[in-house]
């Protein structure tokens, strides 16, 4: 029943979101401007992997920042939280909103990635090292930002508290993962970013079940 | 057929330090019915809520029974049904999709499901607009469709909480039809101030003697 109705709210959330473009819109936007702003900072200059992992994921904090607090806060500002809370338990509304968050962190993160390579000649010399320490990375954001979201839904306001009580929760994340990531691109192998990855998968689990554990009383009042 | 109880000892709700009912119980069982009187803004909807536990009380609390077996408190929500002016259904889904969705939450297997939305859809004569977004609906038809979400999975407790709001005389009718019938084997809750709202239900309170 948890798995069934964790799916059916992310189904939903889905296709909610294909038919109104309510977060993906703005955020392609985003990804576009930040990654266009990218390109006329750095010019015609050379700059080397050390600076453009930190731009990189500047690109990808800000845009998760921006986009993973929509769910929750859809939902109470058009009051459809109510019909959510009389259906089903916390429990598969917080996993199907993280599966979610995390089918559109991926999604944008594979754009951002993609423009940022071809506009900035991005050099990944270790991809499986790279690969494994984004998707971990990514892991841990969307979980932390998506019980931060649930906690700000209630707040009124919601724009500027997100970045405000997000950054203190994610910035062991990102100290970690943008380590890691300019490790990889720079060729170290992946048993020496171990250490990182560790770390990674450890922000995530813990994170994601203090969330599971938490959320209940987030959502009930 | 299920019997089911409910009781409510001693509940408090205090909100900006303003006191918004206090010490009030209630006990209803299967059959019951009652109307939850009171002036605008005098906590009618807060005690609908506190009720079909969407927001808690300060103090006190709320027992569910099901066949004398007490329902755990995480799972009171599959006992009951709510129609109400802040509940509101996705705009972006059709009729028929809300409808599949929250049933689909609310049971195991799928078998059945199109049937009993379909009856419902015809009941409330929104059948030929069930693959509308509900977003084009009138307020009406809206109101309709949170009846429809409001019994379809037959609760055992049904709150409503100004139930004719924006209806027409048809859609009124549809309600008190709906009510009557859920009020022979289940729990009616009514929050209003209309005369003949409060005519469905056999006792009222009013919560301003709750002050």
């Amino acid at each position: 029943m948890l798995l069934k109705n964790s799916y059916l709210v992310f189904k939903k959330d889905l296709s909610s979101e294909l038919r109104t473009r309510y977060v993906i819109n703005s955020l392609l936007m985003f990804v576009l401007v930040t990654i266009s702003i990218i390109r006329f900072a750095i010019g015609d200059e050379k700059a080397d992997n050390e600076i453009l992992t930190g731009l990189l994921w500047i690109a990808v904090f800000f845009t998760s920042v921006s986009g993973l607090s929509r769910t929750f806060v859809k939902e109470e500002e058009k009051e459809t939280s109510v019909a959510l809370k009389l259906s089903t338990g916390s429990d598969s509304v917080i996993i199907g909103k993280l599966l979610f968050n995390s089918a559109l962190t991926f999604s944008l993160n594979a754009l951002i990635l993609f423009l940022f390579v071809i506009i900035t000649d991005y050099q990944i010399k270790n991809l499986s090292g790279f690969l494994l320490v984004l998707i971990f990375g990514n892991l841990g954001l969307v979980s932390a930002s998506t019980i931060i979201a649930a906690i700000i839904s209630k707040a009124n306001s919601k724009g500027t508290l997100y970045p405000v009580l997000s950054f203190p929760v994610l910035l062991p994340l990102l100290i970690t993962v943008i380590n890691a990531t300019k490790l990889a691109s720079l060729g170290a192998e992946t048993d020496k970013l171990f250490g990182e990855i560790q770390i990674l998968v450890s922000y995530f689990i813990v994170v994601t079940v203090a969330s599971l554990m938490l959320f209940k009383y987030v959502w009930e009042d | 057929m299920k019997s089911i109880e409910i009781v409510c000892d001693n509940l408090s709700k205090i909100y900006s330090g303003k006191v918004i009912f206090k010490n009030l119980s209630l006990k209803l069982s299967s059959g019951n019915s009652v109307s939850i009187l009171g002036k605008n803004g005098s906590g009618k909807s807060t005690l609908i809520k506190i009720l079909s536990g969407i927001i808690s009380a300060n103090k006190g609390s709320i027992t569910v029974s099901e066949n004398n077996i007490p329902v755990p408190g995480n799972l009171c929500y599959t006992k009951i049904g709510l129609i109400s002016p802040y509940l509101n259904l996705y705009d972006e889904l059709t009729a028929y999709e809300n409808l599949k969705f929250f049933c689909g939450l609310k049971n195991n297997s799928d078998i059945g499901i199109d049937e009993k939305i379909n009856f419902y859809l015809n009941r409330v004569k929104l059948f030929d607009k069930r693959n509308e977004t509900v977003k084009n609906f009138s307020s009406g038809m809206k109101q309709k469709l949170k009846l429809i979400f409001a019994v379809i999975n037959e609760p055992g407790i049904l709150y409503m909480d100004e139930p004719g709001t924006n209806l027409d005389s048809e859609g009124i009718d549809i309600v008190y039809e709906t009510a009557e019938e859920h009020k022979k084997n289940g729990i009616l809750v009514v929050a209003t101030n209309d005369k003949e709202d409060i005519k469905l239900c056999e006792r009222s309170i009013n919560i301003e003697d709750y002050k």
